[in-house]
């Protein structure tokens, strides 16, 4: 409704003004060419001035401008990808020298343990003979002592059996006879005895 | 005087009578708002492009926003083949906001709202693609005229179309312009003009109106300059990389 009032008036309005200036200038003053040379001169001035110096100067700054901005951070990403390159280089060195030092470690932890097994059976292999030989000395030696006791056994059985003859009877017998008598009984039962 | 909205696209002298042979070339508020906007834009972009930080102030990002911009436009439109005509379409579409945006503040003139002004500039512009669409293409640049794939029968026909559409290219860009900038102008004026005659009961509502259309005309101002500048890029264009 406003809408339609306004624009009525408008149309009004441009009519009233058409009749009041058409004297004047004949309605637009776009339309009036008094001043159009004028307004040629002027535009083609300042905008062949303006065209001139933005092209000339300014725009070429502000686009060496925009350029430097571009390769600076262009640079800097490159940098920033270089030195992270070389760190992750650095880090896989690292990582080879950690695994060798690991695996030198294992091969002497190993050669020391074989020596050292080595070692232990060597001296184990001297103990064994040493504690043998130790063995077979004292085994020979129980061996005469065995082979010498049933002789002195004889003996001392013959000695103690004549004294106590001669307590018992009161007189002197043959040792002959005695001696002969154990070696009989001996014989007979010596197994029992020294248990051969 | 004042209530009549085409007062304010009176065009009238300042200072004495300049005349060039049987030329009138004075200096008038048309001329005092055309170097205005000039020195305008040059101070700023000269200010924008003075210092080079790797963190632009804000009036060195102006500047920058602005060259991308149009840099972004004219290779979005006309591809990298026009990157010489860069600085003239820069200027052109600066020329054409600062023109428009000076008209926003009140008891200025408006260069733009002028059909001589945009006209002369519009004929630049076709005159200009032309001769380039000449020097790159010769003979062939009429090949323009006669679109691919229509049947022969029909050809005659779009030739004629073709040719007239392209001649009344300087007209439309000139009067697109110049009728939108007027128009809105005038708008305002009559909006004022109600303000005042409906006084303090009834002209709030055209006040309102008012305030809006000061939004609106503002935006109309930076639409128009884009406009002008990529109607010149699609131009361009057709001269540069001949294919239809």
């Amino acid at each position: 409704m406003f809408k339609k009032i306004f624009l009525y008036s408008l149309i009004a309005n441009f009519f009233f003004a058409k009749k009041i200036f058409a004297a004047e200038s004949g309605g637009m003053p776009q339309l009036n060419p008094e001043f159009w040379i004028s307004q040629i001169f002027w535009l083609v001035l300042t905008f062949g001035v303006l065209y001139i110096v933005l092209s000339k100067l300014i725009l070429p700054k502000i686009s060496a401008n925009l350029e430097l901005r571009k390769s600076q951070i262009q640079e800097n990403i490159e940098a920033a990808e270089k030195q992270r390159e070389s760190s992750e280089a650095k880090l896989k060195e690292f990582d080879g020298i950690i695994l060798k030092s690991k695996i030198e470690a294992k091969n002497i932890f190993k050669d020391a343990r074989e020596k050292v097994i080595k070692n232990i059976n060597s001296k184990k292999e001297t103990l064994d003979k040493q504690i043998d030989d130790e063995i077979k000395k004292a085994e020979v030696e129980i061996d005469t002592l065995r082979q010498s006791a049933p002789e002195k056994i004889n003996k001392i059985a013959v000695v103690t059996s004549t004294e106590i003859l001669k307590k018992l009877i009161g007189a002197e017998v043959n040792n002959s006879s005695i001696s002969a008598i154990v070696d009989d009984l001996v014989k007979k039962n010596g197994d029992k005895y020294y248990g051969h | 005087m004042a209530a009549n909205p085409m007062t304010q696209f009176e065009v009238y002298r300042i200072g004495p009578e300049i005349k060039v042979g049987a030329f009138d070339i004075s200096f008038t508020n048309a001329s005092l708002f055309m170097v205005i906007s000039s020195l305008a834009i040059l101070i700023i972009f000269n200010l924008g492009s003075k210092k080079n930080s790797i963190l632009p102030n804000k009036i060195q990002l102006l500047a920058e926003l602005s060259y991308s911009f149009v840099s972004k436009m004219i290779s979005d439109t006309a591809g990298s083949k026009a990157k010489p005509y860069f600085s003239f379409i820069f200027s052109l579409f600066m020329f054409v906001l600062f023109c428009n945006m000076f008209g926003m503040i009140p008891y200025t003139f408006t260069v733009t709202s002028h059909i001589i002004v945009t006209f002369i500039l519009a004929a630049f512009i076709f005159i200009g693609v032309t001769v380039i669409g000449f020097i790159k293409h010769g003979f062939g640049y009429l090949k323009l005229f006669v679109p691919s794939g229509v049947p022969i029968v029909l050809l005659p026909l779009i030739v004629v179309i073709e040719i007239i559409s392209y001649l009344s290219r300087p007209i439309s860009l000139s009067v697109r312009l110049f009728a939108n900038m007027m128009a809105g102008h005038t708008m305002m004026k009559v909006f004022g003009g109600f303000v005042v005659s409906l006084g303090i009961v009834g002209g709030w509502l055209p006040l309102s109106f008012s305030v809006a259309l000061t939004g609106l005309e503002i935006l109309v101002a930076f639409l128009q300059a884009y406009v002008f500048a990529i109607l010149t890029c699609i131009y361009l264009n057709d001269a540069l990389n001949l294919h239809h």
